[in-house]
Formats: structure tokens, C-alpha cells, sequence
């Protein structure tokens, strides 16, 4: 396993030497949502019972967890691969499993430091209660993992800059933004109510969410079987990806 | 001695373009060989082929004994590849570079061989520097460097000499060939023919995916017989018409095929006969080039007769 851990480290080393970058734009791109949102919205709006900022928190957190999961292991691979360094971590004996594991762990370090750094930030703006921390730590987990995992695919899949954002517009952005991050579901109407249930972001949110406040719009256990479902899917295509070789070993 | 690197009936296709068409070529340990051709004859995607970052539609390809794709673990441990595009990691030092590139092989602690490694190549100096700000051909030594973090028994270098300059090009030399001393088995590719004939004790040439000559330097040179005669006179229309007929003519100088030097003599001698007055006289030996230009000349012509 010492290339897993070689690779691993190369990667976690990658996004810490930029880490400007990498860590504090995001942290500080999350506080600005937050005070614009709970500027205007903090005094009039509850949700859950809770006041709008202490609601908003949470859902900022996962999303930086999971846009910077996303973006690590998309951008390094794009990068390798148009750079052509990519080579140096194909010509080691490292098997496709270990590939898998650096990236993945490595997207999820990066974005549980994100999101660490966006809640101790924004918890200076609303007091914020941690009822069930086990919930949080495991949807944090899975959703970073979930999102390292398909930043490889989009990695992988995308030959340009531009396909990957293309990817990360069209894709991860909605899925994101339309999850819960900003509102609960139950406020909106019900049609729109359905589509969300089919967007596998808003249960890791809404579990998220639950480690804090203890409500959710869904039961806790259901949006972990929808996200480790996600999780097995989303990696288990990867893994095919890698061992095929496609794009990466002509 | 052992076969250190077997490629078997090798056929790669890109699209419809056949890049590889039926090679064979059998390497032993401890050989310098040489893989010659010209511009998309198919070296870079054999070379690819035998480090698994192209595989190929058909073929056996074993290093030291382990099957490329089966074992690909043994094999990818066995062989280092210096590779022809000029690629680098922009994140990270050279020592960096050379510390991961060690750790994905395995090995930690591989200080002490490193330091070697950057001191042969002229590196030391570089050695904290980030690969961003390194000239190109500071770049291409620290490729070679890291193909041979893991001491490799079987060397593969891809155009290692391109944009580099003369000392580290001679500095580069010595060190492979210490390395190819030691036992190492090197496979190169070039186009500076000097250095392959220099260097390589075996050479293949590819055109067009397919092995068209595979002998001994030695052999290859003996294939072009003779010598060359290169004159330049002090007026060109002094030369006996009857002698013009054998010559060619190139930059005001004439050039003669021999076969033996005791043409010279008489050549000479008709010369003066004719009031000829030589300005300049050379004589060189048939090398590589000559080899190589007539090979694939070769090549074209017996394609040619096969297609009427
Ligand atoms: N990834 C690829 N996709 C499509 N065609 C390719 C690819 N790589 C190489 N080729 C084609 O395969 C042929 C052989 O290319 P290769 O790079 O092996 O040549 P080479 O002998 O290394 O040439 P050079 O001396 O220029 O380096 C060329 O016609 C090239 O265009
Ligand atoms: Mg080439």
C-alpha cells in the first residue's frame, strides 16, 4: 500500500501548497453567503424552529465539503492530464484501487478542511446546538467521498478546462444549490418538493443538518441508505473507469 | 544471460492508423540497444506499450520475465522510462519530485541514492527548486532522474538528448553507460545517429510500425561499403570529363563512392593528368546515417514492388 500512501500524500501536499487557494477563498466565498443571506433574511425567517443563520450554517458547511471534494480531485487529475504528468503515477506499479483510494481520501481531507474552516468562521454569527455529531461526521464523510469520487470521473472523462467546468455548471452546481443549502424543501411547492427527493445531494444535507439540530426533512436513516447507495454507485463506476483504463491508458 | 525485455507479434492500432504492426524484437540483459526510425515510425508507442500506458490490440510483452499487463506490478518495477514529451509536476521541488516518485515504487528513505542521482545529472544545485522555474533542459534531467529513483534493472530513454546541451549531454552519457556497466539493460531512442552508433551495441530500425533492420551496430555499418571521397578542385571544370561520370556533384565539392582505397591512386592521378589542382580532400567512412538513409530507402523500394 505504500504507493496508496505515497499517492495520498502527494495529493493532500498538492492542495495544501496552495492553500490560499484551495482552502481560504472557499471559507471566505461561505462567510459572504452568509452574511448576505442573514442580513436580509435573519430577522423575518425560521426554519425548524431555528433562527435563519444557525439554519443556514449547516447546509454552507456540507456544500463547501462538497464542492471542494468535488473540485480536488477534478482539478488534479484535469491538470496531470493536460500537463501530461499524469504519467508518473501511471508508470509506478500503483493498482487502480490504490488510485482510487489517494484521490478519494485526499478530495474528502480537503473538504472536511473547508467545511471545518467555514463552521468555526460562520459559528461566530449564530449559536449553533451539535445534537447527534456521529450524523455529521458520517454524512460529511460519505458526501466528501461521494463528490471525491465523481470529481474523478469528471477528471477522467473531461480532455479540457473547459468540458470540466462545463461539468461542474451543469452538474454539481444545481445539484448543490438546489439541495436545501438556502431553504427547507418543505417551503417550496410540491411538485418541486418530488424533484429534490430525486437529488442525492439534498439527503446528505438534510442528514447533515439533522447532527445539529435534531429535525430534518427526512428520516436520518433513510438519507444514509440513499447516500452510501450513492456512494457504492458513484465509486464503483469509478473503479470500472480506472481499471479500464479509460482515457488514461490508451 | 537472462532476456530482459520480450515484445512478441506486437500490433497497436489508433483509429485505422496501424502505429505497430507486427513487432518482434527480443532485448538480453545487459545490452545497450538501440530503436531507431524516423518521425512516427511507432518508437514512442512501442515504448508505451512496454510501460502499460498503451495497450496494445495484440502481442506478449514481458520485462525481465514479468508479462507487462498480467504482472504488470513486477514489470512496471523492473523498468524505468525517460519519456519524450517534456512533462512535469509544477506543485512540487525537484527533491520533492524525486521523494514521491521514490515512495510510489515503494521505497522511502531513498536519500542517499537520490543525491547520487541529482550529482551525475548536475542537479545538486537544483535540488530545492521548483520545477516551474527550471530550463527545459534541466527539466529533461530531472525525467531521467526520476526514472531511475527505483534503479531499474532495464532503462528505457525516449529522446533523453533533445534540448540538451553538450556537457550534460556527454555527463548523461557517461552515467547510462555506467549504469549499462553495471548491468542495466538501456533501450534508446534518437535521432542524433552519431550517438546511437556511438553507444548502442544493437540496433533496431522501425518505419512504419514495422521492423525493417535488427542487427549489430557493427553489422548495420558493413552493410554500406567503402568510403567516400569528397574533392573540391581550384577550377570544377578541371575534372576529366571521363571521371565525371562517376561523381557526383554537391556544393562545388565532388564525391566519389571507392570501394577500395587503391582507387584513390589512379583518381588522383587522372587528375593531375588533366591539370586538375585539389584544394580540399576528404575521406570518410560510411556511418550510421548512411546505414540508416539506405535501409529506408530500402524499405520504400521493396513496399513499392510488393503494392505493383
Ligand atoms: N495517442 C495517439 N492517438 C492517435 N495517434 C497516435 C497517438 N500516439 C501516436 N499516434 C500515431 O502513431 C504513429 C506513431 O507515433 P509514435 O509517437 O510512436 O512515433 P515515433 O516513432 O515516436 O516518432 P518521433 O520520432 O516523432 O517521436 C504516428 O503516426 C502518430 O501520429
Ligand atoms: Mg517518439
Amino acid at each position: 500500500m505504500s504507493g496508496f500512501r505515497t499517492l495520498l500524500y502527494k495529493e493532500v501536499l498538492r492542495f495544501w501548497k496552495v492553500s490560499f487557494q484551495t482552502v481560504a477563498a472557499p471559507v471566505l466565498t461561505a462567510l459572504l453567503y452568509l452574511l448576505i443571506f442573514s442580513h436580509v433574511l435573519d430577522a423575518q425567517v425560521q426554519v425548524h424552529n431555528v433562527r435563519y443563520a444557525a439554519f443556514l450554517i449547516p447546509g454552507l458547511v456540507m456544500m463547501s465539503v462538497l464542492q471542494n471534494a468535488f473540485a480536488n480531485s477534478s482539478s488534479s487529475l484535469i491538470q496531470s492530464k493536460v500537463m501530461g504528468s499524469v504519467i508518473f503515477i501511471l508508470l509506478p506499479p500503483i493498482s487502480y484501487v490504490e488510485f482510487f483510494l489517494a484521490y478519494v481520501v485526499a478530495a474528502m481531507l480537503r473538504g472536511l478542511m473547508v467545511g471545518l474552516g467555514v463552521l468555526v468562521v460562520t459559528g461566530w454569527f449564530a449559536s449553533l446546538s451539535f445534537v447527534a455529531p456521529g450524523w455529521i461526521l458520517v454524512f460529511a464523510i460519505i458526501g466528501g467521498g461521494i463528490m471525491g469520487s465523481l470529481g474523478m470521473i469528471a477528471g477522467i472523462w473531461a480532455d479540457k478546462f473547459d468540458q470540466l467546468s462545463g461539468f461542474q455548471n451543469f452538474l454539481i452546481m444545481p445539484l448543490t444549490m438546489l439541495s436545501g443549502v438556502f431553504y427547507s424543501i418543505h417551503s417550496l411547492p410540491v411538485f418541486w418538493q418530488r424533484v429534490s427527493h430525486f437529488n442525492p445531494v439534498f439527503y446528505m444535507i438534510d442528514g447533515f443538518r439533522f447532527g445539529f439540530f435534531g429535525v430534518s426533512d427526512v428520516a436520518p436513516a433513510t438519507s444514509l441508505a440513499v447516500v452510501a447507495v450513492s456512494f457504492l454507485v458513484v465509486a464503483l463506476t469509478t473503479l470500472a473507469l480506472l481499471r479500464s483504463g479509460y482515457k488514461l491508458r490508451y | 544471460m537472462g532476456v530482459a525485455v520480450s515484445i512478441q507479434q506486437l500490433v497497436k492500432y489508433f483509429g485505422s492508423l496501424r502505429a505497430l504492426d507486427g513487432v518482434s524484437l527480443e532485448i538480453a540483459e545487459g545490452e545497450f540497444f538501440g530503436l531507431l526510425g524516423p518521425n512516427g515510425a511507432g518508437k514512442t508507442t512501442l515504448i508505451s506499450c512496454l510501460a502499460g500506458l498503451v495497450r496494445p490490440d495484440q502481442g506478449q510483452l514481458s520485462v525481465m520475465g514479468y508479462d507487462v499487463h498480467g504482472d504488470y506490478r513486477e514489470a512496471r518495477r523492473r523498468l524505468g522510462v525517460v519519456p519524450q514529451e517534456l512533462v512535469f509536476d509544477p506543485f512540487f521541488s525537484v527533491r520533492e519530485t524525486l521523494r514521491i516518485q521514490s515512495g510510489y515504487f515503494g521505497i522511502r528513505n531513498n536519500d542517499a541514492w537520490i543525491d547520487e542521482i541529482l550529482e551525475n545529472l548536475d542537479l545538486t544545485a537544483k535540488a530545492n527548486v521548483n520545477m516551474r522555474r527550471l530550463s527545459g533542459g534541466m527539466k529533461r534531467r530531472v525525467l531521467v532522474a526520476q526514472a531511475l529513483v527505483h534503479k531499474p534493472p532495464v532503462i528505457v530513454l525516449d529522446e533523453p538528448t533533445a534540448g540538451v546541451d553538450v556537457e550534460l549531454r556527454q555527463g548523461l552519457w557517461q552515467f547510462v553507460q555506467r549504469l549499462n556497466r553495471e548491468g542495466h539493460t538501456v533501450i534508446l531512442t534518437t535521432h542524433y545517429l552519431e550517438e546511437a552508433e556511438a553507444l548502442c551495441g544493437r540496433i533496431a530500425m522501425l518505419k512504419q510500425g514495422r521492423v525493417v533492420a535488427l542487427d549489430t551496430t557493427s553489422n548495420l555499418l558493413a552493410r554500406v561499403p567503402g568510403h567516400t571521397l569528397n574533392l573540391r578542385l581550384a577550377n570544377a571544370a578541371s575534372l576529366p570529363l571521363a571521371l565525371r561520370a562517376r561523381a557526383t556533384q554537391n556544393e562545388g565539392c565532388w564525391i566519389f563512392r571507392l570501394a577500395g582505397f587503391d582507387e584513390i591512386e589512379h583518381l588522383l592521378a587522372e587528375i593531375r593528368v588533366a591539370g586538375g589542382v585539389i584544394e580540399d580532400l576528404r575521406l570518410t567512412q560510411a556511418d550510421l546515417e548512411d546505414v540508416f538513409v539506405a535501409v529506408m530507402q530500402g524499405a520504400e523500394a521493396r513496399e513499392q514492388a510488393v503494392s505493383r
